[in-house]
């Protein structure tokens, strides 16, 4: 699904120039569910944005679902992320003026669905995340939970082979994360590839392979991963149970 | 969902939608009103001005300024009744042309209302010249009346209402210095804001035989005459120069021997004094609108930038640049549409109330063509679409990874 081959990403901050990814080479098949963890600063949210497509490396080779991205201009970057991506954001990021309903219709509006199959498919997308009581309520009107389904629902509009969520449980409580992590594992065994930045030990356990990013590569070494996670889970207090 | 949005962007921003709509509506209403009233000015000031006449000249007798053929300067020429038949033989080009004779202060006597008026001996062809337009039921001097020395005469619409009040004048005598006069017509009102001898609504005329014959003229006052076309006129005026020049022995260069007013010298230079004007209310309101359109431009580029974030999220759920653009681009043609229109409707109610003030004597009737209506709202909307097209490239050329992380 995802073939990276030495992706490099450079930022001018005024005089200084800001490596972020220095060579990251990353193979993710169809069908697998991802974390992607590592301390801040380590390009994490780099890799995502190039993932999808929303930031394009300086350097190296990009292919997507078979398709080399690198050359492709604006517009056809937005059919990609419109048809093949679905993001999935920490903050949500809801329209806060529209209903669920409409949230979730904007990306079939962008594909240019037809309004009746459009209305259908929203129904569907809500009724899957157990939204299907919820379709005129508006962000404000609900939990960080469901605002996040909503967001997982809009991401799904589509049909994506391909999900990228930037810590989706960030801003939830342990139960609600628990669930939205429950509902990716079942959109992963229904054949979507999920590919998930996650600062929580106990959400990086339950996908079926972790990539470890420090100093803007990915670290392979065993005995690293060992050290990085052991530092991680000391650094986050986290219950190892 | 549009327009919604349009509505909760102009919420969110109270005060300054609120300002930046009436700037569009004043501008517009400004842009209209100024257009409209100038264009009522004009034409008011065109019409008082035809009250003295259409490209008419006015010749009084002068003083030589200059020496010819040994005649020395300062000699008085007089105008006679025979030059203007002189005039009318020499220069085919004249038109209509008619001697008048002046009366101040003749006693005027119907009933038991006694007045003093001015009255003006004239021929048939000065009506017509002069604008002095008979209302219905009358006439003005004919031919006959002038030929037979008549004591007919054409009064006034303001001294007649001295005379006669109310009843009908036409037909009934008036009494001239105790001589009876029947009454032919009356003057329909018109608007004069320049005269020679005061205003035509206060005069009585008579045919200039009859006034000669009554008192006992033998050099006219004045001599009014009108090119045959507008392109021979000044042609018609040297003519005039020269052949009473040979006659009475003036060079035909001395202005001052035959004191001439020219009402279309006048026009040509009230019509451009109008234009100016025009055009300097015109350029007053386009200023004012175009500072509208900075202020909705302004209001969208806060706008833009307080949902940069949403603007994000649309391109990275797959919106096209374009979509965006369109988006942002409507939103301001809706507002400078609203502002617009509310604005074009405010000048339309004053411009159709207008005429219920009893203004028109000032300033005219304020009237606004179709040309300048469409010219107005297509120049409204080609700010609102220079005023929406910046904020919103800016809109669609913003990073989508930048603005989601705001």
């Amino acid at each position: 699904m995802i073939k990276m081959s030495g992706i490099r990403k450079a930022y001018n901050t005024g005089r200084i120039k800001v490596e972020a990814l220095k060579g990251v080479d990353l193979e993710i098949g169809a069908g697998e569910f991802v974390s992607i963890v590592g301390p801040s600063g380590s390009g994490k949210s780099t890799l995502m944005n190039i993932a999808g497509c929303l930031d394009v490396p300086s350097d190296g080779g990009y292919e997507l679902d078979g398709e080399s991205v690198e050359k492709l201009n604006m517009s056809q970057l937005a059919d990609i992320r419109n048809k093949k991506i679905g993001f999935v954001f920490q903050a949500f990021n809801l329209l806060p003026y529209a209903t669920a309903f409409e949230n979730v219709e904007l990306p079939l509006i962008f594909g240019k669905v037809a309004t009746k199959k459009r209305q259908d498919r929203v129904v569907e997308l809500l009724g899957r995340v157990g939204l299907q009581d919820r379709l005129g309520h508006k962000p404000a009107e609900l939990s960080g939970g469901e605002m996040q389904r909503v967001a997982i629902a809009r991401a799904l509009a589509n049909n994506p082979k391909l999900l990228l969520a930037d810590e989706p449980t960030g801003n939830l409580d342990s139960q609600s994360g628990k669930a939205i992590i429950d509902l990716f594992e079942e959109l992963w065994k229904s054949g979507t590839t999920i590919l998930m930045i996650t600062h929580d030990f106990n959400v990086a356990k339950r996908t079926n392979r972790v990539v470890y990013l420090r100093d803007g590569l990915v670290v392979t070494k065993a005995a690293d991963i060992a050290q990085g996670i052991k530092s991680w889970k000391h650094d986050r207090q986290f219950d190892t149970a | 969902m549009f327009i919604r949005q349009i509505f909760r962007d102009m919420r969110g921003q109270k005060l300054r939608s609120a300002l930046t709509l009436f700037g569009i509506f004043w501008g517009t209403s400004a842009l209209i009103l100024l257009g409209a009233f100038g264009h009522g000015i004009h034409a008011h000031q065109v019409k008082q001005f035809h009250g003295l006449g259409e490209n008419i000249v006015i010749m009084w007798p002068g003083r030589t300024s200059m020496t010819y053929q040994g005649l020395p300067k300062g000699r008085a020429i007089y105008l006679r009744e025979e030059d203007v038949s002189l005039l009318k033989a020499q220069i085919p080009d004249l038109g209509p042309i008619s001697i008048e004779y002046q009366n101040w202060g003749i006693s005027l006597k119907r009933g038991k209302v006694i007045l003093s008026s001015q009255i003006a001996g004239v021929s048939a062809e000065y009506g017509d010249m002069r604008n002095v337009i008979a209302d219905w039921g009358g006439r003005f001097l004919n031919e006959t009346d002038v030929n037979l020395r008549r004591r007919v005469c054409f009064i006034g619409n303001d001294l007649k209402n001295d005379l006669f009040g109310e009843t009908d004048a036409v037909g009934q005598v008036v009494e001239v210095n105790g001589v009876p006069f029947t009454v032919v017509g009356v003057m329909v009102k018109k608007g004069q804001d320049s005269s020679y001898s005061g205003r035509d609504e206060d005069k009585l005329f008579m045919p200039y035989t009859t006034s000669a014959m009554m008192f006992g003229h033998t050099m006219a006052d004045v001599v009014v005459f009108k090119a045959k076309s507008l392109d021979k006129h000044n042609d018609v005026k040297d003519q005039a120069y020269k052949v009473l020049g040979k006659k009475y022995k003036f060079d035909p260069l001395d202005k001052q021997a035959l004191w001439m007013w020219d009402t279309a010298e006048n026009m040509e230079f009230f019509s451009s004094f109008f234009w100016g004007f025009r055009i300097f209310l015109m350029m007053i309101s386009f200023a004012t609108l175009i500072v509208g359109g900075i202020g909705v431009a302004n209001i969208m580029y806060v706008v833009v930038k307080e949902r940069s974030r949403e603007i994000g999220l649309k391109l990275a759920l797959g919106a096209k640049k374009g979509f965006v653009l369109v988006q942002f681009l409507l939103e301001t043609l809706f507002i400078t549409f609203l502002g617009g229109a509310t604005g074009f409707m405010f000048a339309m109610g004053i411009i159709r109330m207008f005429p219920s003030f009893d203004l028109e004597e000032y300033v005219g009737i304020p009237s606004i063509s179709n040309v300048e209506a469409i010219a107005s709202v297509s120049l409204l909307m080609l700010i609102g679409l220079a005023a929406g097209f910046f904020p919103a490239r800016r809109a669609a050329s913003l990073n989508p990874v930048q603005s989601l992380k705001m």
